[in-house]
């Protein structure tokens, strides 16, 4: 591999990284400013820190007021703590998180002079398992982050954590496998290139016209494995005071609540690249939009590729955006609710839609 | 590099392994359980065995082992008396794998050990495909009685689990 195929890979690594984090602090100034917007408050207004904004702007406060302020807090840790696992729990919650987007195409291919790159940091011909075995290992730091802690709060929250996650990993999983079985393939590439084309000329065939049920399980599940309100049980603070990183403090705490942020990106990236087309741009190909009625409209390499990231960054953020309305617009439930919800609703429902996809795709050969 | 990494790999693994075995705390015990099956992860990825590769994490990394941590949580495993326990451990292990490398030695005087080029794997070796045609062909039997054996165990799990109904008198 020369010099310049290792600097395209990392350049991609660190963009794709930057969207992450961009994404999850932009949803953190979103909440706070979209939860008063929903419940008729101000928000975030002492954000006018050098006095040269023309106003409160609100995302001064989140994007370098908030950072500054926990990197500045002491860092407590508990008496009795199991010091080195406390300090681990942190790293292992936002480490699987941020490196599950590395399997996520954010663009067609991009041709630039003889190279030919692949928008997509790891091109992984088993895509969506490795997804799924990155998720499965983000529980570990709410286990760790709970018991490591010394504290009642976070041991249940904990235990209330990977109770939760395991139940609704099965459910996402089979949800996905609707989608694996419609698109043949595990690749997330080529699952977004699979739909491209459109019915009748009109309509884009996206996943979620092949797989609606698919797509409404995997998201409850994905909202479930946020481990964000109405699924926030782990964190309950009526009851939890804020579950198991009651103990943490400072950037650690910020490592935690990242985590979370990133997580609700990650599904939604997920959700975008299996169900909603992932890139694609309706009636967008290659060569410039063909529009339904025979009109085509050549546009030039660079400004599809750069609408086709515009468009997965929108699909992104709509969907981000989406999950911070269902967390301020539902009541937390009930702990026996959720277990019933995953394992009562979510998965038997999967496996019919496993089971109608099968008798479907034999059906029509 | 291979075979370098694969040995700074081996080493790691046996490490953690050994860990499993040795740490007095549960908990710890376990961790180091899932740092093993993640790093025979990463040796599967070595050998092209991508698709197991990622199957190990899921299952047995990040369900099973969450599992494992789960009870033992819950329980509120203690710390075993340290010095009996570790020592019998110790003993314990070191006879196993003297008995282990004897076999393994064994077994290779009298065959011969492969050596040189092993040569690369196919294109699309241990990918999704190659893996469930092998599973579907020729490994069906084993693959479906393994299913039902998991069933059964699921369903004795189950009645296990349920609440002992006292006899009603009458």
């Amino acid at each position: 591999m020369g010099l310049i195929e290792v600097g395209i890979a990392a350049a991609k690594a660190f963009a794709v990284l930057m969207l992450v984090l961009h994404m999850s602090a932009i949803l953190l100034w979103v909440e706070r400013k979209g939860s008063a917007l929903i419940q008729d408050r101000i928000g975030a207004n002492r954000a006018n820190i050098f006095g040269v904004m023309p106003f409160n702007f609100g995302l001064i406060n989140t994007l370098i007021a908030d950072p500054l302020k926990l990197i500045t807090k002491e860092d407590v840790v508990p008496a009795g703590a199991d010091k080195f696992l406390h300090f681990l729990a942190p790293f292992l919650a936002v480490f699987p998180v941020m490196v599950t987007f590395a399997a996520v195409p954010f663009g067609d291919q991009l041709v630039i002079g003889d190279y030919t790159i692949n928008l997509q940091v790891a091109a992984l011909d088993i895509g969506i398992l490795y997804v799924l075995a990155m998720s499965s290992l983000a529980v570990y730091g709410v286990v760790l982050g709970g018991w490591a802690s010394n504290s009642r709060w976070a041991l249940l929250g904990g235990i209330r954590g990977s109770a939760q996650m395991i139940s609704y990993e099965i459910a996402m999983g089979l949800a996905l496998i609707g989608a694996v079985m419609t698109f043949g393939t595990l690749d997330m590439q080529a699952i977004a290139r699979a739909q491209g084309h459109h019915f009748f000329g009109l309509i884009p065939a996206w996943g979620v016209i092949y797989q609606p049920l698919g797509f409404l399980i995997f998201l409850i599940a994905g909202i479930a494995e946020t481990k964000r309100v109405p699924f926030d049980l782990p964190e309950g603070e009526s009851e939890l005071i804020s579950g198991y990183f009651t103990e943490y403090s400072g950037m650690k705490q910020a490592a935690f609540m990242l985590s979370d942020f990133a997580e609700s990106v990650v599904v939604a990236g997920l959700v975008t690249t299996l169900f909603f087309g992932a890139w694609q741009v309706p009636f967008l190909f290659r060569d410039g939009f063909h529009l339904p009625g025979g009109a085509i409209v050549a546009l030039p390499h660079l400004l599809v590729v750069a609408l086709q990231i515009a468009a997965f960054t929108l699909k992104v953020f709509f969907f981000c955006v989406f999950q911070i309305l269902v967390r301020w617009t539902l009541p937390r439930y009930r702990y026996d609710q959720v277990m019933d919800l995953g394992w009562k609703y979510l998965l038997p429902l999967a496996l019919a839609n496993m089971l109608v996809t099968g008798v479907v795709i034999v059906l029509l050969g | 590099m291979g075979a370098a990494l694969f040995l700074v790999l081996a080493v790691l693994t046996v490490a953690a392994a050994l860990g499993v075995v040795l740490h007095p705390n549960p908990v710890k015990s376990a961790l180091f359980l899932v740092v093993t099956l993640f790093l025979l992860a990463v040796v599967f990825v070595l050998l092209e065995a991508h698709m197991i590769a990622a199957l190990q994490i899921i299952v047995y990394a990040g369900a099973i082992m969450v599992l494992f941590l789960f009870v033992i949580m819950l329980l509120n495993l203690q710390i075993d008396d340290p010095e009996r326990g570790r020592r019998r451990l110790v003993l314990r292990g070191l006879a196993w794998a003297g008995g282990i490398l004897l076999a393994v030695e064994l077994a290779v005087l009298t065959r011969g050990a492969p050596v040189g080029d092993v040569g690369t794997a196919p294109a699309g070796y241990g990918g999704a495909e190659a893996v469930a045609k092998s599973l579907f062909t020729d490994f069906l039997l084993p693959f479906e009685l393994t299913s039902i054996l998991l069933l059964v165990a699921v369903v004795g799990a189950v009645v296990l689990a349920q609440k002992q109904r006292r006899p009603t008198i009458s």
